[in-house]
């Protein structure tokens, strides 16, 4: 079939196809980061961007590739699949896109490989970069990190569908004809959640960024709006990615390398019942995010639906700026790649200890400098569930807790993805922005956490709406075992005694606007019924104006 | 079934290629809406520079892509990384939008982007522009009452955005006519090779103000490209 093609020509045709394969993985994963993607032009060609397209190359997601592909080229019935799949806080995962890239039998002898089919599979590459960004599951990758990661995931062989839910839809990205076979690139995506989760993030942000923005230097989720691209100029290789470094709102992916083990996915399983503190969210962001990794492998998926999470440790290293986890082959845990050399490195080998236990320690230093390392860096954060643990007891569901009108939330249900329900009219009734919560009628706030424990494991409170106040460990804190001035500060400003008064200033205010617009109505009354006076023409200009 | 340009004298656009989408928008979102198609159309549309060498061959530059949110409408597109070419469609697209406002119209019109090869004449004839690709996104620009119409609208401009990029990449699939790759001495009349940093095909960008007479008024952009009009 291929002596028509010379040797040179089939050489350079299995060298594109293979580096026309590695990109297009990179652009997918890389679409899925939940980041704007920035790279520079650059007029004199550099030898090394592979279709003169500026694509950067992260080194695991080459690494993962390769590692698929086996040193095999996709040709008919072997395709290459790129996977990516949402996974929530409470460890259910669902597959939103299926990207395939597959060969056909249909030849096309004529057509020259060095030329034509380079330059096409150019611009086969530019649709994707565009396509990448209108399915779904892009929306949906901007806002991760809060309460879900998007995970990604390769294989090589036959396409896998049916994951994918009833009435998937297909987009063709485009097709190349070379002289051994059609290749095709195309997305079959997932459509029945999209709708739901697009409005439910929509909403939780604003809430986070109000407090946050008082007590941190800066707002953690990603959900917030991404930074703008940084490029850096002067790359001098593929392997730095350059956007991760000034990327802090990105959630961590670092893990420890013990062995998920049933008791860490029960507790931490636990602990997202739990309303969540709306305040704390955001400090908690990165260690939730961690527990999402832990996932794949506690869920018990199977070695062959491990995925690897899309997110990136931001600023983490100059030299390895990213750590995706990857569940191995066989289901466990691989070690962590290259600790970055910065000061976090003691920290992080600390945070990074396998779980040879679960310490029920209560607020120790240690765990502050955790959570402040945690809350404050975005470095080298390495989730072990000890971190969460300690969360779990340090957690009180104070005095500032919103009475639950409606004790049962669709997260305690257990239907999957019950979060992504909508809960919009919840979510606005009990904000304690909008509706401050009755004044604290108990004890100081550690007393409670007696209670809580019993209440959080099997509480079904709001999971949004739930103003729980947490003795957790406030960015600045310095006392571990006292709430610090920070934490003191956060109360007062809640105290609902602050807001009454506030609310009579106001209600002062608008009586005072109420008069005066009163007193000019009056007034122009006054005046239109006396039309000889002199100054009337005036005033009722004015008045019109 | 590749197309040809039509030979000199014959009737323009004879073999050029036109595809037209639609959209309807509010008056703030025209701008957006009109720079994602633009831009996706010429992300296809562009290559990196080139460098000629001895024997005919050429290098190509590098093309970079970056991000771009929009702020009116819930969407987002990829673009060459070149501000030259950003700054070119956006004073274009200004001065639509701007057309579009005081026309006083109802708010209907059409800008269109055309892509020509320039072919040498003698004196004294000028120079031919020979379309071989046209695109036209029809404008409908609509009013809407309150803030949660223009949620639902921010909403639905996004979704019907994400349909135009992808019947934008199927066209750019069907591998239909392109322009040969030029010689050096040739290349001006294919490539637009004004920019620093990519090198888009020789493009214009014209537009049409459906007045409420329902007549319209052309109006031909200055070009924005260096004018290479034969003199």
């Amino acid at each position: 079939m291929d002596t028509d093609l010379s040797s040179q020509d089939r050489k350079d045709l299995d060298k594109f196809i293979k580096f026309f394969a590695l990109k297009t993985v990179q652009v997918i994963v890389q679409a899925r980061l939940g980041e704007k993607i920035c790279t520079r032009s650059s007029s004199s060609p550099t030898g090394s961007d592979w279709f003169n397209l500026a694509i950067k190359d992260i080194p695991e997601v080459t690494h993962e590739a390769k590692k698929a592909l086996a040193g095999q080229l996709p040709a008919v019935g072997r395709s290459m699949c790129v996977e990516i799949s949402l996974k929530t806080s409470e460890g259910d995962s669902m597959e939103l896109e299926i990207w395939c890239l597959e060969m056909n039998e249909k030849c096309d002898k004529e057509i020259k490989v060095s030329y034509t089919v380079y330059n096409r599979l150019s611009l086969l590459l530019k649709s994707l970069l565009a396509i990448t960004r209108v399915t779904p599951a892009y929306r949906l990758s901007r806002k991760q990190g809060h309460e879900y990661v998007i995970l990604y995931r390769i294989y090589f062989g036959e396409v896998q569908l049916s994951g994918l839910g009833e009435g998937f839809q297909t987009v063709r990205v485009g097709t190349v004809g070379t002289p051994v076979g059609t290749i095709t690139l195309s997305c079959a995506y997932r459509i029945n959640l999209a709708f739901m989760s697009t409005r439910q993030f929509e909403r939780t942000p604003p809430i986070m960024g109000i407090i946050i923005d008082h007590f941190v230097d800066r707002p953690y989720p990603s959900s917030s709006p991404m930074h703008p691209c940084n490029y850096r100029a002067g790359e001098d290789n593929g392997a730095v990615y350059p956007s991760v470094e000034d990327s802090q709102e990105v959630c961590t992916t670092s893990f420890s390398t013990s062995p998920p083990s049933q008791y860490v996915f029960t507790v931490t399983k636990a602990h997202f019942q739990t309303p969540p503190p709306v305040v704390t969210d955001t400090l908690k962001v990165p260690v939730m995010g961690l527990a999402f990794s832990h996932q794949p492998a506690a869920l018990g998926v199977g070695s062959a639906d491990t995925g690897y999470p899309v997110l990136f440790a931001g600023g983490l290293n100059a030299a390895h700026p990213h750590q995706l986890i990857g569940p191995g082959k066989e289901g466990g845990v691989p070690p962590i790649p290259s600790q970055p050399a910065h000061g976090t490195q003691a920290d992080q080998e600390r945070m990074c200890t396998p779980l040879d236990g679960v310490h029920y320690s209560a607020a120790t230093p240690s765990s502050s400098e955790d959570t402040e390392t945690v809350s404050n860096s975005s470095e080298g954060k390495c989730g072990s569930p000890r971190d969460l643990l300690e969360t779990i007891f340090i957690r009180k569901v104070g005095a500032f807790v919103n009475k639950p009108i409606n004790q049962v939330t669709m997260a305690n249900l257990d239907i999957p993805f019950a979060m992504f329900a909508p809960k919009n009219v919840e979510l606005e009734d009990n904000d304690p922005m909008v509706n401050p919560p009755d004044s604290p009628d108990t004890e100081s706030p550690l007393q409670g956490s007696l209670h809580s424990e019993g209440s959080s494991g099997s509480s079904t409170g709001n999971t949004h709406d739930d103003f729980v106040m947490i003795d957790f460990k406030p960015a600045f804190s310095k006392d571990d075992i006292l709430p610090m001035d920070l934490g003191t500060f956060y109360r007062e400003f809640q105290n609902p005694p602050q807001l009454s008064s506030l609310s009579i200033d106001i209600g002062a205010q608008s009586m005072a606007e109420d008069l005066a617009e009163g007193c000019c109505r009056m007034l122009a009354m006054a005046v239109i019924q006396t039309p000889k006076t002199n100054c009337t023409s005036d005033v009722s200009n004015l008045v019109a104006s | 079934r590749t197309h040809r340009p039509a030979l000199p004298g014959a009737a323009p656009a004879m073999n050029c290629r036109a595809e037209v989408l639609e959209v309807s928008v509010e008056g703030r979102q025209v701008e957006e809406a009109m720079l994602a198609v633009l831009h996706t159309v010429l992300l296809h549309r562009s290559t990196g520079k080139f460098h000629y060498k001895k024997e005919g061959t050429y290098s190509i530059g590098t093309v970079g892509t970056q991000d771009v949110d929009c702020d009116f409408i819930d969407f987002a597109y990829v673009r060459v990384s070149s501000e030259e070419l950003d700054r070119a469609l956006r004073k274009a697209v200004g001065e639509f939008k701007d057309a579009l406002r005081n026309s006083g119209s109802d708010g209907m019109g059409q800008i269109s982007l055309e892509f020509y090869q320039k072919k040498k004449s003698r004196w004294p004839f000028s120079d031919e522009c020979i379309p071989w690709e046209l695109w036209t996104i029809k404008v409908n620009v609509v009013n809407l009452a309150n803030e949660q119409e223009r949620q639902i609208c921010r909403e639905k401009v996004g979704e019907k955005l994400c349909e135009k990029i992808i019947n934008i990449v199927e066209v750019m699939n069907r591998h239909e006519y392109l322009p040969k790759m030029p010689t050096q001495s040739e290349v001006d009349n294919v490539f637009d090779t004004s920019l620093k940093d990519v090198q888009p095909y020789l493009y214009k960008i014209s537009y049409q103000i459906t007045d409420s007479l329902g007549t319209s008024v052309t109006t031909t952009m200055r070009r924005l490209i260096k004018d290479t009009l034969a003199l």
